[in-house]
């Protein structure tokens, strides 16, 4: 059994007129169906506005769907008395790292969550000095947030989330914010812990570089699941991705070209060595 | 250059005042200010500063510090001297036109002086040997009886905490906020008093609408890390008394009765 498993999931945002009738409907997530099991990096690709981080919110119980049931680890998120419980299975991750570090030290932030679940005093230290050491911010627990930069302190919000022990943590365009050295931390420090910890990973993102290391990617367009497969199998869609407005990545797109040009180069080359290899192999 | 600043005036150090509970140095600032209205003679105020002088030294922070304090009250200071100077009846001692200065006017002047002086160092030793964050754990601890009379004690502390973390976050968007109007040609210092306040309309706008959303991002960000209120919360760095805050207490009750016998004992 997944540890996420939504079927039929809609959820409808209302804009209200000022009687309070509803205005407008607008449909964020569309009868979506997804299966995520355990120790899996399943990745969420879509434009802006294709209904991805509104699915996110499900995951972690902020949204409760309109339509549909969603269990994470077994609990339905519908039921308030799961709330607190799915909340601690399934962390999240969101965009902006200034708006969700609560602590005004490092130390603290990460103990916040932990301090929330009424664990005991030593327990929080060491669990605070597990997930720190875990991220590579273990240095700098004694800094101010506001003086970390946009990756470290993304780092430390996916410390704060470990600190909780979930068994999937939830990243919500987590490098959206980010300079390319950031982005890469955070990257590295997500796929270390799905190697390693063994968490399942749920990651959001409109960068098609993040997606390649994931087991499975999800492509959503205007609220549905609209492809899904390994990384290799979606990018060698070159077309059909292109329509959807997500822009592949550029080592993929050469070797699209190149197979259109008449090379006999396989589809859905993912890195640049593995290109060069191909390449080789031509001559 | 906004990253730097330092909320309150915490001076770091290691001394045993740093050490202490917040709550022994808000009830120990507390004691103090109340003894300082307790003797009306020299003996008294004599007493009062050797025992601020002491504290000042074992905390180990410079004195000018200290006397940065003052500054904010210098007016406040010289009208309550200007008024008791003048307006004490007493032997005179200089008379010019109506006004005299009288005898008892300058003691009461000098002392007034006095008073208000210590009282801020007073309150400026703990203000420089405590973090704001230790300080509003001092109070959510120390205050937590008034839950029982539904204060939202809790409540008030994690705001407080909370806007300590988002100051420099907003002055530093403040200060965007002020160059991206500046390069379209606003003008945010020319003009009188009724310009300038009007020219900081679309500075205070997108401000007030970025901490909105701020605000609305970081209560999901709680939410999702299963914050719920105070009750069944435990603490990381939960505030436990020392021996030395035992000590710290019977030093203040010592200090105190000493303080009380010498306002019995001492004429006025």
């Amino acid at each position: 059994m997944g540890i996420i498993e939504g079927s039929g999931l809609v959820y409808e945002y209302r804009k209200y007129g000022e009687d309070g009738e509803i205005a407008a409907v607008t449909r964020a997530v569309d009868g979506v169906s997804l299966d995520v099991k355990r120790g899996d990096f399943v990745a969420i690709l879509g434009h802006n506005g294709s209904g991805k981080s509104t699915l996110a919110k499900h995951i972690n119980a902020i949204l409760t769907p309109d339509e549909g049931t969603l269990y994470v680890d077994g609990m339905d998120t519908s039921e308030e008395k799961n709330l607190w419980n799915v909340r601690q299975s399934a962390g999240m991750v969101f965009q902006n790292p200034d708006n969700q570090i609560i602590g005004t030290v490092v130390e603290e932030d990460v103990g916040f969550g932990p301090e929330n679940m009424g664990i005991s005093t030593e327990e929080i230290w060491e669990r605070v000095e597990e997930s720190l050491k875990c991220v590579g911010m273990w240095a700098y627990r004694k800094k101010s947030p506001n003086k970390l930069s946009g990756g470290q302190k993304q780092r430390v919000a996916i410390a704060g989330v470990v600190a909780m022990h979930p068994k999937c943590i939830v990243l919500d365009e987590p490098t959206a914010m980010l300079d390319p050295t950031g982005r890469k931390e955070v990257i590295r420090t997500v796929r270390a812990l799905n190697q390693v910890e063994d968490v399942t990973v749920l990651l959001i993102t409109h960068y098609m570089e993040e997606v390649i290391y994931a087991d499975k990617v999800l492509v959503m367009d205007e609220g549905k699941v609209v492809m899904q497969g390994t990384p290799r199998e979606i990018f060698s869609q070159v077309e059909q991705l292109q329509k959807y407005r997500l822009d592949v990545p550029q080592v993929t797109l050469l070797a699209h070209e190149l197979k259109k040009a008449g090379l006999p180069v396989p589809d859905g080359v993912l890195t640049v060595d593995e290109l060069v290899e191909e390449l080789c192999r031509c001559k | 250059m906004l990253r730097d600043i330092t909320l309150g005036q915490y001076y770091p150090g290691n001394s045993v005042i740093h050490k202490l509970d917040p709550r022994t140095k808000l009830v120990g600032t507390l004691t103090f200010i109340i003894s300082l209205f307790l003797f009306r003679s020299f003996a008294g105020y004599l007493a009062a500063a050797l025992f601020l002088a002491v504290i000042i030294r074992i905390s180990g922070v410079p004195f000018k510090f200290m006397v940065r304090g003052l500054k904010s009250i210098m007016i406040l200071l010289s009208i309550t001297m200007v008024f008791n100077l003048f307006l004490t009846p007493g032997t005179p001692v200089l008379v010019f036109w109506k006004l005299q200065i009288t005898r008892e006017g300058i003691a009461q002047a000098a002392f007034m002086a006095m008073r208000l002086v210590m009282l801020i160092i007073g309150s400026t030793v703990m203000t420089l040997t405590t973090t704001p964050n230790h300080l509003t754990d001092g109070m959510e601890k120390g205050l937590a009886p008034l839950k029982k009379l539904r204060v939202p004690v809790h409540e008030v502390a994690m705001m407080m905490s909370i806007a300590l973390r988002f100051i420099p976050i907003l002055m530093e968007e403040t200060d965007k906020i002020m160059k991206a109007q500046m390069a379209r040609g606003a003008d945010f210092e020319s003009g009188g008093l009724v310009k300038k306040a009007k020219s900081l309309v679309p500075l205070l706008v997108p401000l007030f609408i970025s901490a909105f959303r701020r605000a609305n991002d970081l209560a999901m960000a709680m939410e999702a890390r299963g914050y719920r209120g105070g009750d069944g919360r435990t603490k990381m760095k939960p505030l436990i008394y020392q021996k030395r805050d035992y000590r710290a207490y019977l030093l203040m009750l010592a200090y105190l009765v000493c303080i009380v016998l010498i306002g019995k004992v001492s004429p006025v």
